[in-house]
Parts: C-alpha cells; sequence; structure tokens
C-alpha cells in the first residue's frame, strides 16, 4: 500500500535526479565537453519527447475505449522518420544554415522574415498547445491521486497541479533560459529529457511484461482474455478516422513546437538523424508493444468503470504490485514533465523573439541602446512566458476538468499544429510559395480548426451554446461546427481536419500564386529551397546595404552582450584580413550578423534591429534572378558532364578494346615477318649455297653444274613465288586486295585449271580425272583469282599425295544458287583436328614428306579469303575420299551464282 | 679416320649442298629429314657431329638437342643448329639447350666446313 507521501517522495527524489543530470550535463557542455550530448542516442531519446502522458496512459484507455486506433499515434511519426527522412534532412539543413530558432522562425524566416507570420504562427503554436499542457497537468494530478490513494476513486486536486506546475516552470526556467542564442542548445535539458525517456520507457515494458508474464502467463493468454475482442477490433482500422489520425500524428512530429525545438534546433549534427531515422521507430515500437496487454488485461480484470487512462497504473496495483504502480507513476510523470519542460522552452523562445521583442523595438522609449538589454530582456521576458504559459495550462486544466478523456485533447493540439504543416512544407520544396499565401491559408485553417473542433469541446459556455450546435449560428444550419455546409461526417476529427487542411491548402496555394513575392521573399525562398546548393553566406551577394561599424557593434551588443558582440566583431575582421578588431561594415558582415543575431531574437526581429541601423538597402533581383539561373545551369551543367563522361568512359573502353586489338595485330605482325624472314631464308640458303659451290668449283662437271644452276632456278621461282603471296596476303589483310570482277564461266575456268595442272600432275605421276561435272556456271568472279584458287587446290591435292596410285578427281554441281566445285584426292588426308589450321597463314600439313615442302603455307589462306570475297567460301569436307574407304582430303569451293541466272534457275 | 656428321634437315636441296662440300673436306655424310629419324639412328651411328634444323616435322631441332643433350651417352657428341630462324631469341635458346654452335641460313659454305672441321676435330 503506497501512502500520498512515499509516492510524493518519489516523485521528489526523480526531480533531484533530472536536475543533477540536468545541471551536470550543461556544466560539461559549458566546458567544451559536448561528446555524450552529441551522440544520436541522446538525440533519439529526446525525440522521443513526443510520447507524453498522453502515450503513455491514453494509449491504453484508446486501445480499450476504441482499439486498435492508437496504433495510428505511432504509425504517423514512423512513417515520416523512415519515408520522409529527407524532409527532415532539409529542415535540420536550413535550421543550422539559417539559425533557425523555432518552428515560428523557420516559417517567418522563409517567407520574408515575416513578424506577422511568426506572430501567427507563434499564436496557434501556443493556442494548440494549451490543452496538451493542460492534458500533462491531468495526468500527473489523477496519476498522483490514484496511487497516492491507494486505488480509492481519483479525485482532481487542483492544489496539487498547480504545484505541479510551479515545480516544472521553476525547472524550465533553470535549464531552459540560461542561453539567448536558441542555436547554442540546451544541452542539460536534453540530457534529462533522454533519462526521461529511458525511464517512461522501462515503466511501461516492465508493466508490459509483468502484465504478460505475471498476470496472464504468456502472450497467448493475453489475446485469450476476454477483454482481447473489444480491444483488437478490426472496424477500428483503416477508416477515415484512422488516415486522419495518422495523417495528425505524421504533422505533429513536424509541426509541434517542441518536436521541431528537440528535432532540428537542438540537432548538433546531421549525422545523427541518420541514426534516429531508424532508431526512433524502433522506440516507438517498443513503447507500443505494452499497450494491447495492458489494455485488455485492465478490460478483464478490472472492475467495470475502472477508468482506462489509469489501467497503467490500476493494473499493478490491483495485483498488489506497488512497487511496480510507483515505477509506472515515475513513467507517467517523465512523460508529462519532459513535454511540458520542452514544449515551454520552444514556445518561451517564440513568445519572446516573435511577440516581446518586435514591440519593444516599436517602443521609443525602450529602444535605448545600452550594453546587452536586449539579453536581459529576452531572458526576462521568456521566464515569464514560461510561467505564463503553465498558468494559461494550468487554467485550460481547471476549466476543462469534466471530461476525462486524454486522447481527445492530444488530438485537438495535433490538429492545430497540423495548420503550420503546408505552409512548412511547401515553403521547403516550392520556391513561388508567397508570404500571403502562408498567412492566408494558415489563418483560415486555424480559424476553421478553432470553430470545428476547439469551439465545441465549450459548449454551455459563454457563447457556445447548445443551440449554436444544433443548428448553427444565426440558424444557419451550414454552418453547424460538426457539418460545415451540411458535410457531417461520424467523427467531428476528420470533419475538423478535413476542412480546415482543404481550406488552409487551397488558400495557401491560390494566394501563392495570385500574390507576387516581394524581394526578400524570394530570396529567402530560393535560399530555403535550394539549400544544398546555396551556402547562407551566398545571401550578402544580394542584399546591398551599409551601415557604420559603430551603429552595428552598438546594435550587436545590446543582444549578445559586450564581450560576445566584441568576440564576433575581431573574429569577422579577422576573417576580412582587416587589420584591428573592427572588420569593414560590408554588405557580407552585415548579412552574416543578421544571421548571428536571428539565432538568437529570431529571423523577423534580427531584420527589424538591422533595418534600424542599416542605410540604402536594395535587393538585387538581378543576382536573384542569375541565382536561379545559375542553379538551373549547374543542373544542366551537371548533366551535361555526366553523359560526357559516361561517353568518355565509352572511348576510353573503345581504346582499350583497340589497343588491346592493336597489340594482337602487332604480335601477329612480328610473326608473321618472323615466318616470311624464315620462308625467304631456306630458297635463299640453297641459292647461296650452291652459287659458291659453283663459283668455288670451275671444274664441276657439266651435268652436276647444270643440276646445281636448275636448283638455283628453281628456288630462285620460288622465292618470287613466295614473294606474291606475301603480297597477296598484305593486300587482302589491308583489304586493298582489289578484284577485277566480271561475268565468267565458273566451269570453263576450272577447266582450263585443270588442264594447266595436266603437266605438273604428269611429272609428279599423278593422273587427274574428272568426275560429273555442270556444263556452265555463270558467275560474277575476278577470272585470274579463281584460276589462282583452283590452281592452289589442285597443286596442293597434287603435291602432298603420297599414295600409291595418286589420283585427283574433280567435279562440280550447282544447287540452290551456288556453283560447288570439288576437288578429291587420295592422299594421306588430313587429321580432323588440323582441318581449320590449314587454312591460317604459314600452315602446313604435319606429315608431310621431305621434298614437297615448296610452298610457304599461305596458298590456302589466300584461296579462301579470294572465295570469301567472291562471297563463297573455301572448305576441307569432313568426310575424306567419300566411297573410296582410302582417306584423301575433300576440298570444296562454294561460288554464288549470278544474280539473274539464280532468279531464273529458282523458276 | 673421316669425321661422321649427321645431318638432319627437311629441305632436301640444302641436305644436297651441305652432302657436297662436306664429303669434298673427307666427311661421311648421314642426311635424315626429320627429329625423330635423329633420335632413331644416333645411338647406331655414333657421328662425330650433328647438323640439326630447328623447323623440322615430327620432332623440331630444339627438341632433338634437348634430347641428344640430356642424354649421357652421347656426351661429347658437337651440335650445330643450322637454321633459317635467325631471331636472337633463337640463338639464346639455343645456346641455353647446349649447342656447339649457331649457324643461320643463308650460310657461308666456308664457315660451316670451318664449324664442322673444329667441331668434329675435337
Amino acid at each position: 500500500m503506497l501512502s500520498a507521501n512515499v509516492v510524493l517522495v518519489t516523485a521528489l527524489a526523480y526531480v533531484a535526479l533530472l536536475f543533477i543530470v540536468a545541471f551536470v550535463s550543461d556544466r560539461r557542455a559549458r566546458a567544451g565537453r559536448v561528446g555524450l550530448a552529441h551522440s544520436p542516442l541522446i538525440y533519439t531519446l529526446s525525440i522521443s519527447v513526443y510520447c507524453t502522458s498522453w502515450t503513455f496512459y491514453g494509449a491504453v484507455g484508446s486501445a480499450a475505449r476504441d482499439g486498435l486506433e492508437f496504433v495510428t499515434i505511432y504509425l504517423g511519426p514512423t512513417l515520416v522518420f523512415v519515408g520522409w527522412w529527407f524532409v527532415l534532412r532539409k529542415l535540420v539543413r536550413i535550421g543550422r544554415v539559417h539559425r533557425i530558432s523555432s518552428v515560428a522562425d523557420l516559417v517567418s524566416s522563409r517567407y520574408g522574415k515575416s513578424t506577422t507570420l511568426a506572430v501567427l504562427v507563434t499564436i496557434i503554436a501556443v493556442i494548440a498547445s494549451t490543452p496538451y499542457i493542460a492534458l500533462q497537468l491531468k495526468a500527473v494530478t489523477i496519476s498522483f491521486s490514484v496511487v497516492g490513494s491507494a486505488g480509492n476513486e481519483a479525485v482532481i486536486d487542483v492544489s496539487t497541479a498547480f504545484w505541479v506546475a510551479a515545480g516544472m516552470a521553476a525547472f524550465t526556467i533553470l535549464f531552459g533560459t540560461r542561453n539567448i542564442d536558441a542555436n547554442e542548445r540546451h544541452h542539460g535539458v536534453v540530457a534529462a529529457i533522454a533519462l526521461e525517456a529511458l525511464v517512461k520507457l522501462v515503466a511501461l515494458l516492465a508493466v508490459g511484461i509483468f502484465v504478460v508474464f505475471g498476470v496472464a502467463g504468456g502472450l497467448g493468454e493475453v489475446f485469450a482474455m476476454p477483454g482481447a475482442s473489444i480491444v483488437i477490433d478490426p472496424d477500428t482500422v483503416y477508416g477515415p478516422r484512422w488516415m486522419a489520425m495518422t495523417f495528425l500524428a505524421g504533422t505533429a512530429i513536424l509541426c509541434l513546437p517542441r518536436q521541431f525545438q528537440v528535432t532540428v534546433v537542438e540537432n548538433a549534427d546531421e549525422g545523427q538523424l541518420r541514426t534516429a531515422s531508424w532508431l526512433f521507430p524502433l522506440y516507438l515500437f517498443l513503447m507500443c508493444c505494452s499497450i494491447l496487454p495492458i489494455a485488455i488485461a485492465g478490460l478483464t480484470l478490472l472492475p467495470p468503470g475502472a477508468n482506462p487512462d489509469m489501467f497503467v497504473l490500476t493494473l499493478p496495483m490491483a495485483q498488489g504490485q506497488d512497487a511496480l504502480a510507483l515505477l509506472a507513476f515515475i513513467g507517467g510523470f517523465s512523460s508529462a514533465t519532459s513535454m511540458v519542460i520542452v514544449a515551454c522552452i520552444a514556445l518561451s523562445i517564440m513568445v519572446s523573439n516573435h511577440i516581446v521583442i518586435p514591440v519593444v523595438l516599436r517602443l521609443p522609449v525602450l529602444s535605448q541602446a545600452v550594453s546587452g538589454d536586449m539579453k536581459r530582456l529576452l531572458l526576462v521576458s521568456r521566464r515569464i512566458s514560461i510561467g505564463l504559459l503553465l498558468l494559461l495550462g494550468f487554467g485550460y486544466f481547471v476549466a476543462s476538468a469534466q471530461s476525462d478523456a486524454l486522447a481527445a485533447m492530444g488530438l485537438i493540439a495535433f490538429a492545430g499544429a497540423a495548420q503550420i504543416l503546408p505552409a512548412m512544407v511547401g515553403g521547403l520544396y516550392w520556391r513561388s510559395a508567397s508570404k500571403a499565401g502562408a498567412a492566408a491559408g494558415m489563418f483560415a485553417g486555424f480559424l476553421v480548426w478553432m470553430y470545428t473542433l476547439v469551439l465545441p469541446n465549450f459548449e454551455g459556455v459563454w457563447f457556445v451554446t447548445h443551440g449554436l450546435m444544433v443548428d448553427g449560428p444565426w440558424g444557419l444550419g451550414w454552418l453547424r461546427p460538426h457539418a460545415l455546409f451540411g458535410i457531417q461526417g461520424d467523427d467531428p476529427l476528420v470533419h475538423s481536419v478535413f476542412w480546415s487542411m482543404t481550406v488552409n491548402i487551397v488558400l495557401f496555394v491560390a494566394v501563392s500564386l495570385i500574390r507576387e513575392q516581394n524581394p526578400l521573399e524570394r530570396l529567402q525562398g530560393t535560399l530555403f529551397v535550394d539549400v544544398f546548393r546555396n551556402p547562407a553566406e551566398s545571401e550578402g551577394r544580394f542584399i546591398t546595404r551599409s551601415a557604420t561599424v559603430d551603429d552595428l557593434y552598438v546594435m550587436t551588443q545590446r543582444i549578445l552582450g559586450a564581450e560576445e558582440a566584441q568576440r564576433v566583431f575581431a573574429e569577422f575582421a579577422q576573417r576580412q584580413g582587416a587589420t584591428g578588431d573592427m572588420p569593414r561594415p560590408d554588405a557580407a558582415f552585415i548579412s552574416h550578423l543578421e544571421r548571428l543575431l536571428a539565432g538568437g531574437i529570431g529571423a523577423a526581429s534580427a531584420r527589424v534591429m538591422i533595418s534600424q541601423v542599416v542605410t540604402g538597402e536594395t535587393i538585387s533581383l538581378d543576382e536573384l534572378i542569375r541565382l536561379v539561373d545559375e542553379t538551373q545551369q549547374v543542373i544542366e551543367y551537371s548533366q551535361r558532364l555526366e553523359a560526357k563522361s559516361q561517353e568518355l568512359q565509352q572511348t576510353a573502353k573503345a581504346l582499350q578494346d583497340a589497343n588491346e586489338r592493336l597489340r594482337l595485330l602487332d604480335a601477329q605482325k612480328d610473326d608473321f615477318l618472323s615466318q616470311v624472314s624464315h620462308e625467304v631464308r631456306t630458297p635463299m640458303a640453297s641459292i647461296r649455297s650452291f652459287s659458291e659451290i659453283l663459283l668455288d668449283n670451275p671444274d664441276l662437271e657439266s651435268e652436276r653444274s647444270r643440276k646445281y644452276l636448275k636448283i638455283i632456278q628453281d628456288e630462285t621461282l620460288r622465292l618470287s613465288r613466295l614473294l606474291d603471296e606475301i603480297l597477296d596476303v598484305s593486300h587482302l589483310d589491308s583489304g586493298q586486295f582489289a578484284l577485277r570482277l566480271a561475268d565468267v564461266d565458273g566451269a570453263r575456268i576450272l577447266e582450263h585449271a585443270v588442264e594447266t595442272s595436266r603437266g605438273m600432275a604428269a611429272s609428279a605421276g599423278v593422273a587427274i580425272d574428272y568426275g560429273p561435272c555442270v556444263e556452265q556456271a555463270p558467275i560474277r568472279a575476278d577470272g585470274d583469282r579463281l584460276a589462282q584458287v583452283f590452281m592452289n587446290i589442285l597443286s596442293n591435292a597434287i603435291k602432298y599425295n603420297t599414295s600409291e596410285q595418286p589420283r585427283v578427281t574433280v567435279s562440280s554441281r550447282i544447287d540452290g544458287g551456288s556453283y560447288f566445285a570439288y576437288v578429291d584426292d587420295n592422299g594421306p588426308g588430313i587429321p580432323a583436328e588440323d582441318r581449320e589450321r590449314i587454312f591460317a597463314k604459314f600452315a602446313r600439313g604435319r606429315e608431310l614428306t621431305p621434298g614437297h615442302r615448296t610452298g610457304a603455307g599461305l596458298g590456302l589462306s589466300i584461296s579462301r579469303s579470294i572465295a570469301r570475297m567472291l562471297g563463297g567460301d573455301l572448305e576441307l569436307l569432313p568426310e575424306p575420299g567419300r566411297g573410296s574407304g582410302r582417306g584423301g582430303a575433300r576440298f570444296r569451293l562454294r561460288l554464288p551464282l549470278r544474280s539473274e541466272t539464280a532468279a531464273a534457275a529458282g523458276e | 679416320m673421316p669425321a661422321h656428321v649427321l645431318i638432319a634437315e627437311d629441305e632436301p636441296n640444302i641436305v644436297e649442298s651441305l652432302s657436297f662440300i662436306l664429303s669434298r673436306e673427307g666427311c661421311e655424310v648421314t642426311a635424315v629429314f626429320d627429329g625423330r629419324a635423329v633420335i632413331d639412328k644416333i645411338g647406331t651411328m655414333r657421328p662425330d657431329l650433328v647438323i640439326l634444323d630447328v623447323m623440322l616435322p615430327k620432332m623440331n631441332g630444339f627438341e632433338v638437342l634437348k634430347w641428344i643433350k640430356s642424354n649421357p651417352d652421347l656426351k661429347g657428341v658437337p651440335v650445330m643448329i643450322l637454321t633459317a630462324k635467325g631471331q636472337d631469341k633463337d640463338r639464346k635458346t639455343a645456346e641455353e639447350l647446349g649447342a656447339d654452335a649457331f649457324v643461320t641460313k643463308p650460310f657461308s659454305n666456308r664457315e660451316v666446313v670451318e664449324r664442322v672441321m673444329t667441331l668434329a676435330s675435337a
């Protein structure tokens, strides 16, 4: 049994722990030791500020009341982090480059540093956050009384809520308002938030595990409980409400001031986002795991009428697990405090930068130039804002204490924050999105949201009568808050989201298209949309303005204090290469200064302050247009470059191939030359040797000297033939081999070649016969070259025929438009493996008898080349000595018939 | 005692001229037309010198050279390479395989005779 005192002491001890963690982290960060604070894990945990007491307690309540609907709250952010990662990255980059201090500052800065928009976003954010803060107070108060009163009927104790609010205000003021440059980040707060994220995760998982394994006895048993049928209701999934809630949860992770604060403003480097993109969804998943078992078990085991929002606490208590209940309470407490602290910091920055400072700057009395006065003013206004915000939340809590649904209040806040989305995301990707469009869309959407979603909550208060809800204002039915234009959905939330977002987006786009942007808007639009291409420093290129360095210094020290201002000026002077501590007040420096101040007081206020001391400001539209053109050109250029580089790559590949071919050719050429040299040297050796014999032996008998002279003559002829062949080969290889084509009769040329060979055949003792031959073979060819081919085949058949009764048979036929000539011999034949090789240059049969090596091995190569040039081919057929059974070789020359004859033959 | 020279050469004309000039110097010449024949005959012939062409049928001159030089029975039989392959790498191969002389075609009769006499009488 827990007493209220135990709970109180535990809560206070926990708060003390948070203080210590925040304090130590702040000290470490100030000492320059930011290692832990910059870790992606801490960053991710701080994003988990998304999980408030609404998710901690309310999700269980939502599951118990509305089934699986609660999943959407986790689904939306998961989709954004996984699928819209690029939007987050762009936001973070812009946030750093332009020193964005809040979501209001982002919108204002994007749309020409507009004060109006900054104020509008701030007001929306404050109004949307108030119910949310109230919700946290309520959650803490109820949970405190539930745990403290040992399960008795919870009473909402207003004084508890007040003290909780006061405590949170103290913590937030202490750690949230130490610096004025929001970009200096709140290391202490972030560390505390990260710790709280861990605590709430552990607490919820602990309760979940206890329920599954301690109470039900296993996962299967949980889902077998009677309560499961209520929670797991497929009807709640994928309907319009499901879609709307997923959408809202997704926008919330981008637009809620506190999410923007932790995701963008507190981000130290973009690498953190990479980790968060998977780790944060994982965190959400783990948070989500416990909810179903707790809701089912709560519905099953707790008495009917028990508040489902408190199942996380009452379930362990009903089982007598007081320590677990206490842990769960601390978890819920963590969820609530972390949300309130971060939300208040974010909102106080917005209120001070976008409402207080602009007002002060316009009051002549307060614009006295005193060093650091602005800094003090900022800190004071932030502290007061925090106090007021919590007071506002407290007031809302008191006013709406009757309603007991936590989730409804959270959704109202989400729908409100979603009104910022079109201007925000549109501004990141649409260069023409204008200030007027953003303001019109946001304002109209905000009004619709107020009217359709917030107002009905106050039914019975002030003018919000029951009649207004039922009959519409002034009896105009089409203006009923829950049925605008007569469209009445089942669900007020879907109705409101549909109308507010539609009106918002339509006006945003339409007004942006109609209204021209002013030069500053156009410049900021370009710098934001193309943030990955344009450094913020380029702003100085477009804005020409001048000021005295003294004025600038006085202005800067009002905001930063004298010490910091001196440091900034000296640093820039050094960058300019100027002597002394004062930089030249050129456009680049003024832009740099403006950006620096924007980090502290927001872009709009920084611009107002700068405007007070600069003169002659002009924004060069020509420059801007050039920038846009340049961007375009850069894109085109890089595309061309890519194409060029691809082309080059292909060329390089082609060159490599060509080189490879050349190397191969070169090797072939070397080989060829070496072969040629060998073939030339052999007859030359005979010629020289016999010449020397004849010269040295004048007394040689005449018969012998005649024989030797004959050898010299033969070898000389062999040499000339060889040279002719080499020339042929060379011409064939280089493609310079000229054919004198004429209409000739292949049959006659073959016959002539046979008759010419008879002499050679007779002396070699070889008989030449005719087989079946065609009478006529009209072809188109070079007669001399064709004769050369025939002669070559015939002489091979004669020369290399070692048969006892050497015989060569010539035959021919016409088939399918081609003329075929065959030369068969009954010689030793050519082994299958050499059948192709013999057509290579300098190739000869392997088993040659001495004395028959009279050719250089070029003949067949040349003959085949000629045959192919004539459109035919020369082949050695695989079935040698057909029918003779004695081996031998069979060459076949194929040549195409003349086309007109071929056509005639076909008819 | 006349020097006995074994010639392996597939060009009949070269065999003819070598036979003529070496016979005149008192050498006894035996010619074979392929590489394998050298291995078949060398054992019984015991020549004083072997003249090898490189581009021989069946077994090329370098292979024959290698075989001769690795055969302990034939230790002291000098080998002269007589080839139309006149490149440096061929000369180098011949030297590495232990050829005693390397003469390229076309050759000078006098040079061949001188080399043969030197090698055969050694």
